[in-house]
């Protein structure tokens, strides 16, 4: 059984705004019934302001499909069609105090509603930008058509570039066999042959280790770039991170955003540090910055 | 709440007879059954015993033709593997697309190493056809394997005639039994059936233990090499304290298959009438007239299997769906995809299986709740409207990316 939060059973056992809403002018259908779940979310918009006065949805799914459209419902009432926009289903998500990585395909299901109704109001089309396919990484809820595009994209080679690619793989390591027979599909395809030993194309933004010790300076000024060379990838997931001190070969570090309480925080402060230490050249510590010592004075830092 | 469990297809609960059977072999009775000394004196009369009492279960002409293993799954490699092994010119293996995934993703695998594999198809009854099965048998073929009874409809496949027919062609046959054995009579001997699969847990042993049933004179190669246990045939310390429980388990099936088949099929066929009468749209899925006694089936249309596994569980009831949701994968069943069932019901399928632990009461207590189960969730489901379904539902609603 999964094991989901309270506030997702709440939402299932007692959904609210379950049904069409009567008179809708905004109606959004998404899902796929082969894939088991579906979801009619049905909208009364003010004209005037753009309001969206009522919500409500029929879904045909499981129990996170059905926690997801009812909190959906929940959130956007009362907002504006623009502001409702910009619910990401990570908002989603994080109203439902998570869902498992298996799920979150279900919170995707809900944005998509929405902005198909949005489009729908608007006289638009809305097209769906994405393909799923099955769940290889479960640590990263990364599926297979998302690998499958990033290897022609980008012309990997190897289970380590689809772990910088995608994050793939880079979690607790059991999909690697998945991740092998994508990768010998598509190399195939493509008229080549996987081979487990090829080198990793270019190491991503991999710069040369420095021979001589870092100055405290020099350590923070490079600890600022790597974490910003990371932020996009994280911010992509609607999270972000945030270098608050640095002492000695320990940097604190705070997860914002949705990788604030995010199952995957300890995971990618991992990477973060393995990162760390290709480029700086040197052994450091990520820790949250909940887990530092008070903060040490000056005099008392120096005499120490 | 009560506490209704009919998963039975899925574990079973280990009868308080086999745990007291088990006890001695973890505290008393602890040596290793190979040593000579007092610590393992008994332990391998008490294999023996146990050994025995599988035999006579699954009417086996030798105990010697019983190899413990350590699970069903165990059992299913062994006999594929050894098969491919013992005839490395045979490079063809025939199965159905119905069976369990411990012997589709083997053969998935095997097919990636260049093996043929031929998946024979069901009809919307989950039935073989045994003209195609016959066309497929050749001197190419290493082994067929076909499960002698389903686990998420209870059907059950001609496996007898099957191993005949094998046998004629002068091809090895292995069935996966976990689901048949203990459920229906069976008398090995009788047929040519080379190599048999059984899981403890199924039959209200411990999970853990397994038995691959391998007749004498069967051309075999052993998957784990090492000491002599089993007679070299599965090397590793015996699994004493479950196998002497599943021996005891045997016993037991025994002396309840009547019971299974009476008293407990009763219980399965008031609940399956009860529900097609109360609940609109609803359908049993498999070949009704031929199923394991214990095992239904039931597609509820236009609502989803976890949703209603998680309102069932709510009123204490156990049960499993082939929902793609209960799995995680995308794709509903294999086995209800095999059958043709639309989507929209494939989805909704929830399997109730008993055991002789269930009582009538737990019939009427899942009787009383699932019609509103259902009710509730159709209101939800775009697919529903009122009181019936939408009209030509898959057309009504076409969600984006359909």
């Amino acid at each position: 059984m999964w094991d989901y939060s309270d506030k997702v059973k709440e939402h299932f056992f007692n959904p609210k705004n379950a049904g069409a809403v009567v008179n809708a002018n905004a109606i959004g259908e998404v899902g796929s019934i082969s894939c088991g779940d579906a979801l009619r979310l049905t909208l009364k918009v003010n004209d005037a302001t753009e309001v969206i006065e009522d919500a409500g949805f029929q879904t045909f799914g499981c129990g996170s499909a059905i926690a997801s459209s009812s909190v959906l419902t929940e959130i956007i009432k009362g907002l504006t069609l623009d502001e409702a926009l910009k619910v990401t289903n990570q908002d989603i998500a994080a109203e439902l105090d998570g869902l498992p990585p298996e799920k979150m395909h279900c919170s995707v299901m809900g944005r998509e509603a929405l902005q198909a109704a949005v489009a729908n109001y608007r006289g638009e089309e809305w097209k769906d930008d994405h393909e799923e396919g099955a769940l290889i990484c479960k640590c990263f809820a990364i599926d297979a058509v998302m690998i499958e595009e990033m290897v022609w994209a980008n012309k990997l080679r190897t289970v380590e570039d689809v772990t910088n690619y995608t994050k793939a793989g880079g979690g607790c390591a059991s999909c690697h066999e998945d991740i092998e027979a994508i990768l010998e599909k598509v190399l195939k395809e493509r008229g080549e042959s996987f081979n487990p030993e090829a080198a990793p194309l270019e190491k991503p933004v991999v710069e040369k280790a420095e021979k001589k010790p870092l100055t405290n300076l020099q350590r923070i000024k490079k600890i600022e770039e790597v974490l910003n060379s990371l932020r996009p990838q994280l911010m992509a997931d609607g999270g972000d991170v945030e270098l608050v001190e640095v002492i000695d070969n320990i940097a604190y570090v705070n997860m914002t955003g949705a990788c604030n309480g995010c199952q995957m925080a300890a995971m990618t402060i991992s990477g973060i540090q393995q990162r760390l230490m290709e480029v700086l050249g040197e052994f450091i510590r990520v820790i949250p910055a909940s887990q530092m010592p008070k903060l040490v004075t000056i005099q008392e830092g120096t005499h120490a | 709440m009560p506490d209704i469990y009919l998963d039975n297809n899925a574990t079973t609960k280990v009868d308080l007879a086999v745990v007291d059977a088990m006890l001695p072999y973890f505290t008393e009775f602890f040596g290793n059954p190979s040593s000579i000394h007092r610590f393992a004196d008994g332990v391998a009369k008490a294999i023996k015993k146990a050994r025995s009492q599988v035999q006579e279960l699954i009417g086996a002409e030798h105990d010697s033709e019983i190899i413990f293993t350590s699970c069903g799954t165990e059992s299913d490699s062994t006999a594929i593997l050894s098969a491919i092994k013992a005839q490395p010119n045979r490079k063809e293996i025939i199965t159905t697309t119905v069976e369990h995934p411990a012997i589709l993703n083997l053969v998935d695998n095997l097919e990636k190493e260049g093996y043929t594999i031929h998946r024979l198809p069901v009809d919307k009854c989950g039935r073989l056809n045994l003209e195609a099965y016959k066309n497929m048998l050749s001197d190419q073929v290493a082994i067929v394997s076909v499960m002698w009874a389903n686990n998420e409809t209870g059907t059950i496949f001609p496996v007898v005639e099957m191993a005949e027919l094998a046998s004629n062609a002068g091809v090895m046959f292995h069935t996966d039994a976990v689901q048949a054995v203990g459920k229906i009579p069976m008398m090995l001997q009788d047929t040519k059936i080379d190599m048999l699969s059984i899981s403890g847990h199924k039959l209200h042993a411990p999970k853990g233990i397994g038995v691959l049933y391998l007749r004498r004179g069967t051309r075999y190669r052993p998957l784990l090499r090492g000491g002599h246990q089993e007679r070299g045939r599965r090397a590793g310390t015996e699994n004493t304290a479950s196998i002497v429980g599943l021996g005891r388990a045997c016993e037991l099936a025994i002396e309840h298959m009547e019971y299974e088949n009476t008293k407990v099929k009763a219980m399965r066929d008031r609940l399956e009438q009860g529900i097609i009468e109360s609940i609109p749209h609803c359908f049993i899925t498999g070949d009704l007239n031929n199923r394991l006694p214990n095992t239904t089936d039931i597609a509820f249309e236009y609502i989803e299997g976890e949703a209603i596994l998680m309102l069932l569980n709510k009123a204490g009831i156990a049960a499993s769906s082939g929902s793609a949701c209960t799995s995680g994968s995308l794709e509903p069943s294999h086995v209800m995809r095999a059958m043709q069932i639309p989507y929209t019901a494939a989805h909704g399928t929830i399997r109730f299986s008993f055991s002789r632990f269930n009582t009538m009461s737990d019939v009427d207590e899942v009787l009383k709740v699932m019609p509103d189960i259902a009710a509730n969730l159709r209101k939800l489901s775009p697919y529903w409207d009122g009181n019936g379904p939408v009209a030509n539902p898959e057309e009504a609603f076409q969600p984006t990316y359909a």
